[in-house]
């Protein structure tokens, strides 16, 4: 299976904030923060299509979510994902003694995940529930 | 001699049975000291506490049962600013620089400085509606806006700095002295400034214009202050003056450059002891590290230039500019040892105490935690000859100390610490202690019939650090140098009665949206804004 | 139906104030001048809200007076060594002011969201200082528009059409016109090339050759506006002129521009994938201009380098001022971040970040700044205010968050309520309840009650204030 090397960075994007106003459970905000935007010359090399599911990992951990061309191209190796449960799953949460963790210009692996679905909120908050003393 | 309090007034006797009884013989006794200038809240101050958190480190109030933390030195926090003030004995302070359209910050801040009485006094020199009003020679309909900012700030007195500079500023510019045009207004210094008097008049305020003077912090800048002077000297009436000149230290420079720089105190005192229009304030430099900050942006950018420190510059849109610099002054520099000599001298040659007033501009010359310092230098030659010993030699040989030889009385610290300040402010019920008065006292463990303070200055020192008693409104809230019972203040406000306010308010309104960013309904105050709002009204000529 | 017109829009940090609000029978039911955000927000804000205070008990969220919700939030923050207290910059000044009596009296740690977002740029403005303005000085000013790594048009929508390139301004004119003709210019060579692709059978992505020679707006003496960013973001479409830098490089473009204005030369062809060429005639520019300003967002404080890039920005601001007025402003998120940053200042000295533990404040980015002290696991309960961190905390650190007692004040449902233990849902500040903020450049301005809450939803100035006075008595009754 192909896998891509990128920079992640994520963001602000208009669906997002305005999705946030009507409601962190509405399919608009839902919908807005499950999709990871990647360069249709990287997309066509992963082999992916618009709104298949892909993979992407970072060193933090791993997470699945919505492939979408970007509209913005071109822009090879960066991918973006907006601000939500999802990018967090898989931020640096080091923060080099400046009080913030990285969030943007992260090394990360992009694959086709054509077979996994994209997690719902609920079993998301559930994998921290586990951890709860 | 005994006094009485009553509801928060001085009266005439109490039923002394029933009244708690303060034993202060052999102490000093002060109406409650009143600060005609001092940068205590607001956002010029507030970014100054963001821009030096190692200002605070070491310098902490920790919290009491009573009190809130907070932190200082030179730019403490608001409740520790209050808690500072009141043990020292003061009551009534105010703050001379507001940005306008930022006045909401201003009063937050202020409602969170405890302990004492305040007001605030909004920038207007630069404010676009002033500078085009008086370019057209348009008085009564600026007096009539300058009305409508007062209320709608929540202001107590007209703020002038560098007239014309700012707006200047604004495009990187500065103007060079009252004759300068300022760009795309034409219209001088000289003309804001006597506009603003005739205005001030008019609105029958209770203070004067405040003014920093153009060209502050310059060698050689004597010159200006002396032309700010006598460019209103012909609107004074009788002896009542019609213009504060604010931190006179840092406008009386003598010199072509930093070299050269000396002082100019002799020449300005000279002016002010013939001359009734004109009242001062200090500006006295400690030597120590602070934090310079006014609303003048050039001389704030010509100090970063100079020291090569962090520096921040806020234009207000419309109004004004600010910088801010950290600063120190040093004892072994000659310009600042010149500057120190200078807040003193001015003092000193100014021979009556009711035109010359107690601040060290606080941060700017120094944090006002040092005023015992100033009392000290004030009232004892020797504490002064101890003082230049240690200066520069240049400075020292420059000084013209060693020649002076007066010495405050205690009398005369407590005009020039308190009733003349509130003489010059209209605040007629602070300042003394007779009938009638607010019952704000302090009590000073010094003796003044006893104690030579020429000879014991430390002593005099000592006991102006930490206020036996201070006593705010009635309530006793200091008991020996301890906060005993947080209290707010009142904010002083000007309401400025006027008879032509609507088709003013109208222009405003139209040219609103044009001038600002913000909406005309959410830019006034409205008083219940205020925590302990204290509404003066005026009735304008207008 | 009445019109309620001058509204304060509580979403971001431009912080509009002409929004007009059609309400009816106690509902807002048309928003004017407002952008896609703010409209969301006052047309949609109550679908989804839970109305009573809710307490976990065994492991479910259950519905309970507010009394026994308050009772149980100061018992976890009496008992907690060692508390955080963070949120802040979507509530009003009146409550932060109470959160930092509480965390004050709690001994605790306050911090607000800005230590991630533009905590960084704090850092740097407290090593170099700041040359900065309020928006209308631009408006009326600014003839050279920089948005460096931020994207208004998505995150602060009517930035550019109240205050910068769309603006009219005394001394600058809108240049909103010619923003039009080129648009429709635009459309019609994309319309054209899609044409010719079709023709060809060439893929439409082809990567179209970068431009690199400045168009001849640059040139001329009027207002002009420039996006330097990673990627080629919809406000970069509507500036004169596109940077794009390489990701984590914006440090080495910013100091290469330090020494073009100071006139050095450059010994290399290219800096962060931007030819030479291209930064002398940007510096040219710079240089020529009345007035210019930078814009910068989290591009900066989030990418590598962190606050050093914004020590730069600084820096080169500062340098310009030595040849032209050059100012520079972050751009704010939240609409009350500003003032949440300026309410702690004045109350402790510092901005964010204070620990309250040695009964006085101590500010260390970085050891007392909520995601350090989480990563440590450290804190051992929180009380979290009109935010959303664990929606927005790394992974690690959010798995120590929850672990331990989570109090949460937030009108809306959200990942962090839905973990919480006890949870207040509040009036919304700024449409049910009033208060007051700060625009990013610090102008502060009323937010104001446009229609009544539900009976049941106090403000988050209220909810604090009952918490704050149980926390006293609690602690009254332990001494």
């Amino acid at each position: 299976m192909p896998k891509l090397k990128v920079s992640l960075i994520t963001g602000r994007t208009i669906n997002q904030g305005r999705g946030k106003e009507m409601g962190k459970l509405s399919k608009e905000y839902l919908e807005s923060v499950v999709i990871c935007q990647i360069d249709p010359n990287d997309m066509k090399f992963l082999g992916v299509k618009e709104n298949t599911n892909v993979k992407v990992i970072t060193d933090f951990g791993s997470v699945v979510l919505k492939a979408v061309k970007s509209a913005r191209a071109p822009h090879p190796k960066i991918v973006f994902i907006p601000y939500g449960p999802w990018a967090s799953f898989i931020m640096n949460p080091k923060t080099h003694g400046t009080g913030m963790s990285s969030l943007k210009g992260i090394p990360a692996e992009v694959e086709p995940a054509p077979n996994e679905k994209v997690l719902s909120l609920q079993n998301l908050l559930n994998q921290f529930r586990k951890e709860r003393r | 001699m005994d006094i009485a309090i009553k509801n928060g007034k001085i009266v005439k006797k109490v039923n002394a049975k029933k009244a708690k009884i303060i034993d202060a013989l052999g102490m000093t006794v002060m109406p409650g000291g009143v600060d005609i200038h001092s940068h205590i809240a607001g956002a010029e101050v507030n970014s100054g506490r963001l821009l030096r958190p190692e200002d605070h480190v070491n310098d902490v109030e920790v919290k009491t049962a009573l009190t809130r933390s907070g932190v200082g030195y030179s730019i403490p926090s608001t409740f520790t600013t209050g808690y500072r003030y009141s043990r020292m004995g003061y009551t009534t302070i105010m703050n001379p620089s507001m940005p306008p359209l930022e006045a909401r910050h201003t009063h937050e801040e202020l409602d969170d400085t405890p302990m004492v009485d305040k007001a605030t006094y909004p920038l207007l020199g630069d404010w676009w509606f002033v500078l085009e009003h008086l370019r057209d020679d348009l008085i009564e309909e600026c007096a009539a806006h300058i009305a409508w900012m007062m209320t709608a700030t929540k202001g107590y007195a007209i703020k002038i700095v560098n007239p014309g500079g700012l707006e200047s500023w604004s495009f990187g510019r500065n103007v060079q002295n009252l004759d300068d045009p300022v760009p795309n207004f034409n219209v001088t210094p000289r003309e804001i400034l006597r506009g603003l008097c005739k205005i001030n008049k008019l609105l029958n305020l209770p203070h004067t214009i405040h003014v920093h003077t153009n060209n502050l912090g310059k060698p050689g800048n004597y010159v200006t202050a002396l032309e700010t002077m006598k460019c209103v000297e012909d609107l004074a009436e009788g002896n009542r003056p019609v213009i504060h000149i604010t931190h006179c230290q840092f406008c009386a420079y003598k010199g072509s450059d930093w070299r050269t720089l000396s002082s100019g105190a002799e020449e300005i005192a000279k002016y002010v002891n013939h001359h009734d229009h004109v009242t001062l304030d200090m500006g006295q430099v400690i030597f120590t590290d602070t934090t310079t900050m006014t609303a003048d942006g050039p001389f704030q950018y010509g100090l970063y230039n100079l020291t090569g420190n962090k520096w921040v510059n806020h234009d207000v849109e419309t109004e004004t500019t600010s910088g801010i610099v950290p600063f120190r002054y040093k004892r072994k520099s000659s310009v600042h040892a010149t500057q120190w000599s200078i807040g003193l001298e001015l003092a000193l040659l100014v021979k009556d105490p009711w035109k010359i007033y107690m601040t060290t501009d606080h941060p700017n010359g120094g944090p006002f935690t040092a005023y015992p310092k100033i009392i000290a230098w004030l009232m004892s030659q020797v504490a002064r000859k101890k003082t230049l010993s240690k200066i520069s030699k240049r400075a020292r040989r420059k000084s013209l100390l060693p020649s002076i030889d007066r010495e405050f009385s205690f009398y005369e610290i407590a005009v020039v610490t308190r009733a003349g300040q509130a003489k010059a402010l209209g605040l007629t019920q602070k300042g003394h202690l007779g009938i009638g008065a607010d019952a704000d006292v302090a009590v000073f463990n010094v003796n003044p019939e006893q104690v030579d303070a020429s000879k014991k200055y430390k002593t005099v020192r000592r006991a102006f650090k930490k206020a036996v008693y201070t006593i705010k409104g009635g309530e006793i809230v200091v008991k020996d140098g301890q906060i005993v019972k947080p209290v707010f203040g009142k904010t002083f406000w000007i309401d400025v009665k006027t008879s032509l306010p609507m088709e003013v308010n109208d222009d405003l309104k139209r040219k609103f949206r044009e001038y600002w960013t913000v909406e005309y309904e959410n830019y006034p105050i409205p008083e219940s804004f205020l925590h302990v709002p204290a509404q003066i009204s005026v009735k304008a000529e207008i | 139906m009445t019109v309620i017109t001058g509204v304060t829009c509580p979403v971001c940090g431009t912080f509009c104030d002409d929004i007009e609000l059609v309400v009816k029978d106690n509902v807002i039911i048309d928003v004017r001048n407002a952008c896609a955000m703010g409209a969301a927000k006052f047309l949609s804000y109550a679908a989804h809200r839970s109305l009573k205070p809710l307490v976990r008990k065994n492991g479910e969220l259950v519905e309970a007076s507010m009394d026994e919700a308050v009772e149980k939030a100061a018992k976890i923050l009496v008992d907690a060594a060692y508390p955080i207290l963070y949120g802040w910059s979507n509530t009003s000044c009146e409550a932060i002011r109470v959160g930092l009596e509480l965390a004050e009296e709690v001994g605790g740690v306050i911090d607000n969201t800005s230590t991630v977002c533009h905590g960084p740029s704090i850092l740097s403005v407290q090593d170099v200082g700041i040359a900065s303005c309020t928006l209308g000085q631009l408006r009326h000013r600014a003839d050279l528009i920089f948005y460096w790594a931020s994207n208004p048009w998505s995150a602060h929508p009517r930035h550019i059409e109240r205050y910068t390139m769309f603006s009219e301004g005394r001394f600058q004119k809108s240049t909103w016109r010619g923003y039009l003709s080129r648009l429709s210019g635009g459309l019609s060579r994309k319309r054209l090339q899609r044409a010719v692709n079709l023709v060809l059978r060439r893929d439409i992505f082809t990567t179209p050759e970068v431009k690199r020679r400045m168009p001849y707006s640059m040139f001329q003496k009027k207002r002009k506006m420039v996006v330097v960013d990673v990627r080629k973001t919809r406000t970069a479409e509507a500036a004169d002129y596109f940077l794009q830098v390489e990701p984590n490089k914006d440090y080495e473009l910013l100091q290469a521009m330090r020494m073009l204005i100071r006139d050095e030369e450059l010994d290399v062809d290219e800096v962060a994938g931007v030819p030479v060429e291209t930064l002398e005639e940007v510096a040219d520019i710079m240089v020529g201009c009345e007035l210019g300003v930078f814009f910068f967002g989290l591009g900066l404080t989030m990418s590598e380098g962190k606050h050093r890039n914004v020590d730069a920005a600084l820096h080169l601001t500062r340098d310009l001022n030595q040849r032209t007025k050059f100012l520079i402003m972050p751009m704010r998120g939240h609409f009350n971040v500003t003032g949440v940053n300026i309410v702690f200042t004045w109350q402790t000295g510092y901005p964010y970040a204070i620990d309250f533990s040695h009964g006085y404040p101590r500010y260390n980015p970085g050891e007392t700044s909520v995601i350090d002290i989480l990563n440590r696991d450290e804190a051992d309960a929180s009380l979290i205010v009109a935010s959303d961190p664990v929606a927005h905390f790394p992974r690690k650190t959010v798995q120590n968050l929850v672990k331990n007692p989570l109090i949460a004040i937030d009108p809306e449902v959200s990942p962090t309520t839905l973990l919480a233990d006890v949870v207040f849902p509040s009036a919304f500040v700024g449409i049910e309840a009033e208060g007051t903020a700060y625009r990013m450049d610090h102008v502060p301005l009323p937010l104001k009650k446009i229609v009544e809450p539900p009976k049941t939803c106090l403000s988050d100035e209220e909810i604090l204030r009952k918490i704050l006075q149980k926390v006293h008595k609690m602690r009254r009754n332990q001494n």
